[in-house]
């Protein structure tokens, strides 16, 4: 890596654990392979459960037969649609979601029952038992054909379903929001060049390597225990309550160590499932899904269609844009709403364009739900976004950075709707790949024709700005002083692989200034641990760490407060020093050490410590007086973060194949607590964004998705891996942040589709408007190209 | 998926499990991993595709690597079978698991097992390995997190630590 590690610079003072790359906590448990995940808990006397999945895309469930199934030996339970309530559904935005098929199947591999076992291959055996009477229904399959009058209902009265706020649910109309700024429609008149183009994305496997899965177990008193693969303990809680109507005392959830989750493991999967089977039976379920079975049955990025319109100045200056998006939502509504919300308040990208109007819908449709993913949209409206800048750059004869720089936000611009920004290193990310990629150098303006000497491959550059948010919703943290003086943090966020357990304990150690090995995590726990919305939305290191702070503070101040009664002091003389010990300012000798004053506290005065801090993101993300909105998912969503990046693309005349030779990618983080485990989110940003920009498509054959395995949903190896993948760290101090931070998860995927296709379009003198660009799109482009001169190619 | 009728009609297997002698039951379409994972609570092993694609299994059977869910259990009679528990000790995955940790080279860890299998077996046949080597080598291990920069990163690191061991 090319930017400096903090460790060299800052862990001279030994208690300095705030930007040091510390391995995470897990390492020792993670590389002896004793970690466990859901699928290594066993429970005494456990079943094993296998779900039943719909055959039919649309469907009226007329009746069950389960007598077969039941008399199987070995067979405890089996739950389908009609021990469910049907007013109890569940959704983030929309509840129109019960725990599995209820009255009728909405896609193919929807599940429609589930059966607990002795093993699994007896609950296998019967959900091929279940008999099941299904009235065919026309399906919809697509989102355009959703929305034209006289389509098939997905849901047949969308309208009645509880919204969490104004979506505007009716019909197959999932949601819509509009966002409108300044005058658009006068604003084109001002324009020197309009230019107006459609895209397309396709649907994305998140593709954790571990699949979804799920372990209930029910006690005397008929309170179930459930552990899972999930990103919120709390919102498994939430979904299995909702569901199942039961009262959140009656659940518990836990969490065992997370196989990733990008977003498919945020909303339930089948958690209320495994509660019900374990209520219905008694006993201990576990599930665990198949490969094929995750893919079917969790959740995908969305396929857009992204119209998108952009009005400059001969100059190069941005005037106005028009965009509008239709998401594929499919069955249910999960977090589909969020996405259109978000992705259409992201669209334009770091720059300042004073007249938008920003508007899309998304569409119920008889396939798999779609949801939240990495980028949470902003990955689809960047690629159309900034391929349309290139498309302008070329047209004003203009370098493509040239471009950028003159519209990006910078000082005390605020971003779109007008939310102020307090930290923006977007300069310095742009600045640091245009120089690191040696980008004036080595890019062409023009694609240069590959020799005639039988070397068929062609090279080209391309560039991509996008933003991100962290924040968002609420969190909490406790920590408590144990009697030895050391502490225990509890924030209930639960760590997905990405390391918050050791950022989150990096930044407590930190702010009591003792060693990481004087601060125990808690395992979230929704008995125990302060709520927590989510490791999602890239919050746990801005907003848990925001909580995690704050809790820090208020220890500190009881722990001054003893110290100042010991020492005969003013609370406020008193200083923290390293290693755990309170002393008088400028005196170090005249100190007492934690475990003196937690001692004193437990066994003599006030009681034990424990410093608590809640908070919820709250500062608004629109300006009533600059924009119109309607139906908007999130009223104050976070703060924000920049990021550049530039890729070198080879492309192979012959083939069409596109090789990512080198990439630069600079991310605004604000502060790097930990800069190995921040690098590791933009290195694996960009390789899971690398799939979705050049391979991986979630193919349907009309109803039927066909290609969900791994032998035929192809992800990136290392031998992908381009020569050189460089992650830069652009620190830009958040001052709401803690320690200045601000959070990596998502923004360094926003980028690379968009970096890509630019340098795809650099190379090759044409400009696609779909992805994934596979060699047959590519190649398909570049005869087209030849034969007609089509600049631009589907 | 692969568990289906006569599921219970199991017969007696033996296996040499990281070198104990193991006397199990497996049924006849039982794989080594739905054995070594679900009889012998051996978990490192992880069942990420249970297709031979992802390389989370990946063990050694009679010293090659194997994907243990492609590993029909009665057809491993006998085999010396050593899984990343049965690894731990040796000096070779100790460095491995050093140079992983110190390097990034995960972040779930759910294909970390299969990953230090793959690595393990490479630096034996070819202690030096070049980039290219170690990109082909480890080419079946997926993961989705670490964009792999750091587990090349790693592999390498550990190869010039056993030189420095040789050589010292």
């Amino acid at each position: 890596m090319n930017t400096p590690d903090h460790a060299g610079t800052t862990a001279r003072d030994g208690s300095q654990v705030v930007g040091r790359a510390v391995p995470q906590l897990e390492a020792a448990e993670k590389l002896d392979g004793s970690a466990l995940y859901i699928a290594d808990l066993y429970r005494h006397g456990m079943l094993h459960a296998a779900i039943l999945q719909s055959p039919l895309p649309h469907a009226r469930i007329k009746g069950y037969d389960l007598t077969a199934a039941m008399a199987l030996k070995g067979v405890h339970a089996i739950v389908t649609g009609d021990d469910l309530n049907e007013s109890h559904r569940m959704g983030a935005f929309i509840k129109d979601e019960h725990a599995m098929a209820k009255g009728k199947v909405r896609y193919v591999g929807e599940i429609v029952a589930a059966v607990a076992a002795d093993n699994e291959a007896i609950a296998r055996q019967a959900v091929r038992l279940i008999q099941i009477d299904y009235e065919d229904l026309p399906a919809v399959l697509d989102p355009v054909a959703a929305l034209a009058p006289g389509s098939p209902l997905v849901h047949d009265n969308a309208a009645q379903y509880v919204q969490v706020f104004d979506a505007g649910t009716q019909g197959n109309v999932c949601s819509r929001t509009s966002y409108r700024q300044g005058d658009v429609d006068a604003a084109w008149a001002d324009c020197d060049l309009v230019v107006e183009r459609e895209y397309r994305t396709q649907a994305q496997a998140h593709l954790s390597m571990e699949p979804c899965g799920a372990l209930a177990e029910i006690d005397a008193a008929g309170r179930v225990t459930l552990w899972s693969a999930n990103q919120s303990v709390f919102r498994v809680q939430a979904h299995v309550c909702e569901t199942l109507g039961l009262p959140m005392t009656r659940l518990r959830c836990l969490t065992p160590r997370i196989g990733a989750g990008f977003g498919n493991k945020m909303e339930a999967h089948v958690q209320p499932l495994l509660a019900l089977l374990a209520i219905k039976s008694g006993r201990s379920v576990k599930l665990i899904l198949s490969r094929e079975e995750d893919f079917e049955t969790v959740r995908a990025r969305h396929p857009f269609h992204i119209r998108i319109k952009t009005g400059v100045r001969r100059d190069g200056t941005l005037v106005a844009r028009e965009i509008e998006l239709l998401l594929d939502g499919g069955a249910f509504g999960d977090d589909s709403p969020g996405v259109l919300g978000y992705a259409l308040l992201m669209q334009g990208g770091p720059y300042r364009i004073p007249h938008v109007h920003a508007h899309g819908r998304v569409a119920y449709t008889n396939k798999m739900r779609f949801g939240a993913f990495r980028g949470f949209g902003v990955p689809q409206v960047t690629f159309a976004a900034e391929s349309q800048l290139d498309e302008i750059a070329a047209k004003l004869g203009m370098d493509p950075i040239a471009l950028r720089r003159k519209n990006m936000l910078a000082g005390s611009d605020p971003w779109f709707g007008g939310q102020p920004i307090l930290s923006n290193g977007l300069a310095e990310c742009l600045d640091t790949v245009e120089r690191e990629s040696g980008w004036a150098a080595r890019r062409v303006a023009q694609p240069v024709k590959a020799a005639a000497d039988g070397d068929s491959r062609r090279r080209g550059l391309g560039v991509a700005l996008s933003a991100h948010i962290s924040g968002l919703l609420s969190t909490g943290a406790i920590v408590r002083v144990l009697e030895d003086g050391s502490v225990v943090l509890n924030t209930g966020a639960v760590d997905i692989g990405q390391g918050s357990n050791t950022v989150l304990t990096q930044m407590c150690a930190q702010a009591l200034k003792v060693p990481m090995d004087r601060v125990a995590l808690a395992s979230p726990d929704t008995d125990g641990s302060p709520y927590n919305w989510g490791s999602t939305a890239s919050r746990a290191t801005y907003l848990t760490g925001r909580s995690v702070v704050a809790a820090a503070a208020e220890v500190e101040k009881k722990l001054k407060e003893h110290a100042g009664a010991m020492l005969e002091c003013a609370a406020d003389d008193l200083e923290l020093l390293s290693g755990g010990h309170v002393a008088i300012k400028g005196v170090q000798q005249r100190s007492v050490s934690f475990a003196d004053i937690s001692g004193r506290a437990h066994w003599a005065f006030g009681g034990p410590i424990i410093g608590s801090s809640t908070c919820v993101f709250d500062q608004a993300t629109f300006d009533p007086k600059r924009v119109a909105v309607l139906g908007l998912p999130f009223a104050r969503i976070g703060v924000y973060s920049f990021s550049a990046m530039i890729v070198e693309v080879e492309v192979d005349d012959a083939t069409g194949r596109v090789k990512v030779l080198r990439a630069w990618s600079a991310c605004d983080v604000g502060r790097a607590i930990n800069p190995r485990l921040a690098k590791g989110q933009i290195e694996g940003a960009f390789m899971q964004g690398m799939g979705y920009a050049l391979s991986e498509e979630l193919v349907w054959d009309g109803p039927r998705l066909v290609n969900p395995s791994l032998m035929d949903y192809k992800i990136p190896t290392m031998v992908e891996l381009p020569d050189d993948l460089h992650a830069y760290l652009i620190e830009s101090n958040e001052p709401s942040g803690p320690f200045g931070a601000k959070s990596v998860g998502e923004i360094g995927i926003n980028t690379v589709a968009a970096a890509i296709a630019n340098a795809v379009s650099n190379a090759t003198g044409v400009q696609f408007t779909q992805l994934p660009l596979n060699a047959e799109r590519v190649l398909r482009g570049m005869l087209a190209h030849e034969a007609s001169g089509n600049k631009v190619a589907p | 998926m692969s568990e289906t009728e006569s599921s219970t009609s199991a017969s007696p297997v033996t296996l040499r499990v990281n070198g104990e002698t193991v006397h199990t039951v497996a049924a006849l379409h039982d794989t080594l991993l739905t054995v070594l994972r679900d009889r012998l609570q051996l978990t490192a092993a992880k069942r990420g595709c249970n297709q031979g694609v992802c390389g989370a299994c990946t063990i050694l059977v009679d010293g090659k690597t194997m994907r243990a869910c492609l590993c029909l259990a009665q057809a491993c009679e006998g085999a010396e079978v050593r899984t990343l528990e049965g690894l731990n000790d040796t000096q070779r995955m100790q460095l491995l698991q050093a140079a992983f940790a110190e390097n990034g080279a995960f972040q779930c860890g759910f294909c970390t097992p299969g990953m230090l299998v793959s690595a393990n077996a490479l630096l034996e046949t070819n202690p030096q390995p070049d980039e290219g080597a170690i990109r082909t080598a480890m080419s079946g291990n997926l993961c989705r997190c670490t964009g792999y920069v750091s587990i090349v990163a790693a592999v390498k690191s550990a190869a010039a630590m056993s030189k420095r061991g040789a050589e010292s």
